[in-house]
C-alpha cells in the first residue's frame, strides 16, 4: 500500500535547525561578531549595501552573517527589510564635486587640479597569499597622514573637457525621477531609471556586460576620465523648515568614462560620457556601470544597436540578482504536476507515431 | 504563532491600496495584465511572491485560507506560505478543505472539488506573458495585446499540429478570456484549463517578479486556444488513483521501484482524502 | 480641525472589508454589497462613498470631488490624496451632484487601459433584481439592477463607454452604506 509523503512542516523545522548549526560551524572557534564583519569584510558589506539599495553597514554585516557569507542571499535579506521601512522623504541630490576624496584616479591626464590620489587600492599589490595574515594579532603599520584639504572642490575631468567644448552636454532636467522600487519599469525606461537599475544591478552581470563592450559587442572606446571615491554629505529639505539639513555622510564611488563619439549630422565629433555612481567602495561596479550606461545610450546617440549591452530591455530586465536567483532557484520547487503533463503528451505523441513507424517497417 | 511588528498580512497599507486598485482594474478588463509595484517579499521571487501579495491585499481576519502547491496542502512551499500567513494575519483561519476555504492560493493546480461563489482563487504566476516564448520583448507584446494581434500564437499552434499532430502545450496552455485577451493560465496542466471557464469563483493572478497581475471575473468565458479541426483535448494519465480509486482526477505518477513499477495517486490531496473518508464511512455503515 | 469627523474606526481591517465589498461588487456587477464597517463622513458624502474613498485613494491618486469643503478636508486628512480641479485629470472622481460625462474622464489607452478613471457616484437608490438587464463577465445569466438618480442619457453614454473597450471608465454606485459596480466590460439593457 502506498502512503503519500507527509511531514512538510517537520521537514522545514528540521532544515532550519540544521541550517543554524551549519551557520555557526565548529563552536570551539569563536563566533564572528557583526562588528568584525563590518570592519574587516568592508568590501562585502559595501557590495551588499549597494545591491541591497540600503546604506547601513551594521545591517549589511548582520545580513552577511545570517547568510553565511552568501552575498546574494545577504542582498535579498537587506532588500526584504528595506521594503518594510517607512519613507520620510527624499534626500537632495548629493554633490560628488564636494566629495572628501580618499582615492581619485584619472587615466586621461597625467596631472590635473586636485591631483591623483592612489588611496587604499589592491591595484598594485602583488597577488601573493600573505601568510602573515593567517597569524592573528597582525597590526598594519600606520599610514603617514597627508592633509586631505578640507572640503576643497575637486574639479571633474569631464567638466574640463566640457569647457573646451569637447564633451557632449547632458540633457538637464528638473523632472522628478521615477522610483523603480515603487513603480514597475516599462520600456524605454529612460536614463534616470536606467541608472537606478544599474546602480543596484548584480556586480557579476554588470562586469560581464561591460566586458563584452570592450570586446567589440557594442561600440565603446572608453577612457577612465575619472574615478573618485570618498565621503559625501546627505541632506534633506524638510518642507516645514524651508532650508536643507545634513543627515549624515555616506561613502560613494563615482566613475566617469570618456568615450569617443564620431558625431552625427547634427552633432560635431566630441566625447560622450558613461556614468557610474554606487554606494560604498565598489570600484569595479562603478566602472562597469559607466561602461554599460554608455552602451545603453546607443539609441539616444543614433548608434546602431547590435550588441546585448546596448539593448535596454535585455540589460535592465536581467540585471537584478534577487529576481534572477529567486526564479532560477524556484526550479527546485516541485514541478511534478507539469512534468506529469509533459510525460502524458510525450507518451501520447509516441503512441500516435508508433503505428506509422510499424507500417513503414512492414513495407 | 504571530509575528510582532508587522502590519496585518505583512504589507503596509499603501502597498495594499496600490495592489487593490490594480486588482479592481484587472477585474474590469478581464485577462489584461496590469503592472504593479511589486515589493520584495521575505520569500524569494519565483516562489509565489505575486500570489502572496495578492492574497495579502485581499485577505481579512474572517477569511479561511487554503494554500496548495502541485494540488497538495503538505508540499513544502505550500506549508511555508500557509505558515507565513498564519504568522502575519492574526485571526485568519487556515484549512486544507477546498469547500471550507474562502481564499485558495495555488501553484500549478485547480482543485478537483468544484469552486463556488464567494471563493477567490489566487494563482501564483511565474510568467504572465503568454507570448514570451515567441516574442520576449514586453514593449512589443504590450503592443500586440493592445491590437489583439495574436497571429504569432496561432502560427505556433499550427506548427505544433504539423509537427506533433496535436495542439501542443501540456501545461500553461494559453486561453482567450472574454473573447478579447490572450492569457497565461499559469502553469496548470491543460487538464485544469476547462475549470476556469465560467467558474463561479473570482480568479486572481499575481506575478511578483514580473510585476503584473490579472483577473478573470466569475462566469467569464475562458477558451483554451485551438483550431476547429484540432480541438483542445486536456490530457491526464490513463489510470485511477491507488488510494481512492478516482478515474476522473489529475494523477501524480509514483515510481515504486527500479524495475518499471508505477502507480498513480490523486494530485489533489484534499479531494482524495475526502473520498477515502467517505469510502471508509460507507464500509463501516 | 476640531470639527473633523473620524475616518475608519480600524484603518487596517475596515479598509480591508470595504475593499472586499468593492471587489465583490466589481466582480459581480449588479449585485448590491453592504459596507458594514463604513465611516460617517461629512454630508453630502454618504457612508459607502466615504468607505470606498478611504479604501482606495491616497497620495498616489489624484481625486476630483464635488462634495464641498468639509468633504475635501475630510478626505485630504484621512487619505492624503491630491485634489485636482478638473474631473478629467483625476484617477478617482467622486460625484454627489451631477455626474460628469463618461467621455470627459480619463479613458486609459489600448496598451494601458488600467489608466482610466474610476467614477464613484452617489445615487438616490439602488435596487437589485429589477430594472436594467445586465450581462457580461461576472454574471452567470443576467442580473437586474434599478438605479435612481443617474443623469439622463447615462445608458447611451454607457454604450459608448463599452465601445471603447478595453479603454473606458469603471463606475461604483453608492447609496447609503450600499454599493454596486459597473465595470466597463458590462452590457446594460433597459429593463
Amino acid at each position: 500500500m502506498y502512503v503519500a509523503v507527509k511531514g512538510g512542516e517537520a521537514a522545514i523545522a528540521n532544515a532550519h535547525s540544521w541550517l543554524a548549526e551549519e551557520r555557526r560551524g565548529d563552536p570551539s572557534v569563536p563566533e564572528l561578531s557583526t562588528g568584525q564583519i563590518r570592519e574587516q569584510m568592508t568590501l562585502a558589506v559595501d557590495r551588499v549595501m549597494a545591491e541591497g539599495s540600503c546604506y547601513d553597514p551594521g545591517l549589511a554585516a548582520l545580513a552577511i552573517k545570517q547568510a553565511r557569507g552568501d552575498l546574494i542571499e545577504a542582498i535579498f535579506l537587506l532588500r526584504a527589510y528595506r521594503t518594510t521601512l517607512p519613507r520620510f522623504g527624499a534626500s537632495l541630490p548629493i554633490d560628488t564635486g564636494m566629495m572628501r576624496v580618499r582615492r581619485r584616479v584619472s587615466a586621461t591626464y597625467k596631472d590635473l587640479p586636485g591631483g591623483q590620489i592612489l588611496g587604499p587600492t589592491f591595484d598594485y599589490t602583488h597577488r601573493l597569499l600573505d601568510f602573515a595574515l593567517a597569524a592573528e594579532g597582525h597590526v598594519p603599520l600606520p599610514v603617514p597622514e597627508t592633509d586631505p584639504g578640507e572640503d576643497t572642490a575637486c574639479p571633474r575631468v569631464t567638466a574640463m573637457l566640457a569647457d573646451e567644448g569637447l564633451m557632449a552636454p547632458e540633457q538637464p532636467s528638473d523632472a522628478e525621477p521615477g522610483d523603480l522600487t515603487r513603480t514597475p519599469l516599462s520600456y524605454p525606461a529612460g536614463r534616470p531609471l536606467r541608472l537606478q537599475n544599474l546602480a543596484r544591478a548584480d556586480e557579476g552581470f554588470l562586469l560581464s556586460m561591460a566586458y563584452s563592450t570592450q570586446r567589440g559587442y557594442g561600440n565603446n572606446h572608453p577612457f577612465v576620465g575619472e574615478l573618485r571615491q570618498g565621503e559625501v554629505t546627505v541632506e534633506i529639505l524638510p518642507p516645514e523648515l524651508g532650508f536643507p539639513i545634513e543627515i549624515g555622510d555616506i561613502t560613494v564611488t563615482e566613475c566617469q568614462m570618456v568615450n569617443q563619439f564620431n558625431g552625427s549630422r547634427t552633432e560635431p565629433p566630441q566625447f560622450t560620457r558613461g556614468y557610474g555612481l554606487v554606494l560604498g567602495r565598489t570600484e569595479r561596479r562603478a566602472m562597469s556601470m559607466a561602461l554599460v550606461d554608455r552602451a545603453l545610450r546607443a539609441e539616444e546617440l543614433g548608434e546602431e544597436i547590435a550588441a546585448p549591452a546596448q539593448d535596454e530591455e535585455f540589460v535592465l530586465s536581467h540585471s537584478d540578482n534577487v529576481e534572477a536567483t529567486g526564479f532560477l532557484e524556484h526550479l527546485k520547487l516541485p514541478h511534478y504536476v507539469d512534468f506529469q503533463s509533459e510525460l502524458e503528451v510525450v507518451r501520447a505523441m509516441r503512441a500516435a507515431a508508433a503505428p506509422a513507424a510499424l507500417r513503414e517497417a512492414a513495407e | 504563532m504571530t509575528t510582532e511588528g508587522y502590519n496585518f498580512a505583512y504589507l503596509d497599507e499603501g502597498t495594499k491600496r496600490m495592489i487593490r486598485r490594480a486588482l479592481l482594474k484587472a477585474v474590469a478588463v478581464p485577462g489584461h495584465q496590469v503592472p504593479f509595484g511589486s515589493r520584495e517579499m521575505p520569500l524569494p521571487y519565483g516562489w509565489g511572491t505575486g500570489g502572496i501579495q495578492v492574497t495579502a491585499s485581499v485577505v481579512g481576519p474572517d477569511d479561511v485560507l487554503k494554500v496548495i502547491d502541485q494540488g497538495a496542502d503538505d508540499t513544502t512551499n505550500a506549508v511555508s506560505i500557509r505558515r507565513f500567513f498564519a504568522r502575519v494575519a492574526p485571526g485568519l483561519r487556515t484549512t486544507e478543505r477546498t469547500a471550507e476555504a474562502t481564499i485558495i492560493q495555488t501553484r500549478h493546480r485547480i482543485p478537483e472539488t468544484p469552486l463556488r461563489e464567494g471563493q477567490v482563487m489566487v494563482y501564483q504566476v511565474p510568467q504572465p506573458e503568454p507570448l514570451f516564448k515567441l516574442e520576449p520583448r514586453r514593449a512589443e507584446t504590450k503592443r500586440l495585446h493592445a491590437l489583439a494581434d495574436y497571429g504569432l500564437m496561432q502560427v505556433k499552434l499550427y506548427e505544433d499540429i504539423a509537427r506533433h499532430g496535436r495542439v501542443g502545450s501540456s501545461y500553461d496552455h494559453p486561453v482567450m478570456v472574454g473573447g478579447r485577451y490572450l492569457m497565461a493560465p499559469s502553469p496548470i496542466p491543460s487538464f485544469d484549463n476547462p475549470k476556469m471557464h465560467l467558474s463561479p469563483a473570482l480568479q486572481l493572478f499575481g506575478a511578483g517578479r514580473e510585476r503584473r497581475l490579472y483577473a478573470v471575473p466569475p462566469y467569464t468565458e475562458v477558451r483554451s486556444l485551438d483550431f476547429d479541426d484540432h480541438p483542445f483535448v486536456p490530457l491526464r494519465a490513463s489510470g485511477s488513483c491507488a488510494l481512492c480509486g478516482a478515474d476522473h482526477t489529475y494523477l501524480d505518477e509514483m515510481v515504486t521501484d527500479d524495475r518499471g513499477g508505477r502507480l498513480f495517486v490523486c494530485s489533489d490531496t484534499d479531494y482524495c482524502g475526502e473520498r477515502q473518508e467517505q469510502q471508509a464511512a460507507e464500509r463501516a455503515a | 480641525m476640531s470639527g473633523l469627523l473620524p475616518g475608519f474606526a480600524d484603518p487596517v481591517l475596515d479598509a480591508q472589508s470595504s475593499f472586499r465589498a468593492v471587489l465583490e461588487a466589481m466582480s459581480r456587477p449588479g449585485r448590491v454589497q453592504r459596507l458594514p464597517r463604513a465611516p460617517s463622513p461629512p454630508a453630502p458624502l454618504g457612508a459607502a462613498a466615504g468607505a470606498v474613498l478611504l479604501a482606495l485613494v491616497d497620495s498616489a491618486t489624484p481625486l476630483f470631488i464635488d462634495a464641498g469643503a468639509d468633504a475635501v478636508e475630510w478626505v485630504r486628512f484621512h487619505a492624503g490624496c491630491p485634489i485636482v480641479p478638473g474631473a478629467g485629470e483625476a484617477e478617482f472622481v467622486l460625484c454627489t451632484g451631477t455626474a460628469p460625462r463618461l467621455a470627459s474622464l480619463r479613458q486609459g489607452t489600448d496598451e494601458e487601459p488600467q489608466g482610466s478613471a474610476t467614477l464613484i457616484l452617489q445615487v438616490d437608490a439602488l435596487e437589485e433584481g429589477t430594472g436594467w438587464r445586465l450581462t457580461g463577465p461576472g454574471i452567470e445569466r443576467e442580473h437586474g439592477l434599478r438605479v435612481r438618480g443617474l443623469p439622463e442619457g447615462f445608458l447611451a453614454e454607457w454604450k459608448a463607454n463599452g465601445a471603447r473597450f478595453p479603454r473606458g471608465v469603471d463606475v461604483i454606485l453608492c447609496d447609503g452604506d450600499r454599493i454596486a459596480a459597473l465595470p466597463r466590460s458590462l452590457r446594460i439593457e433597459e429593463g
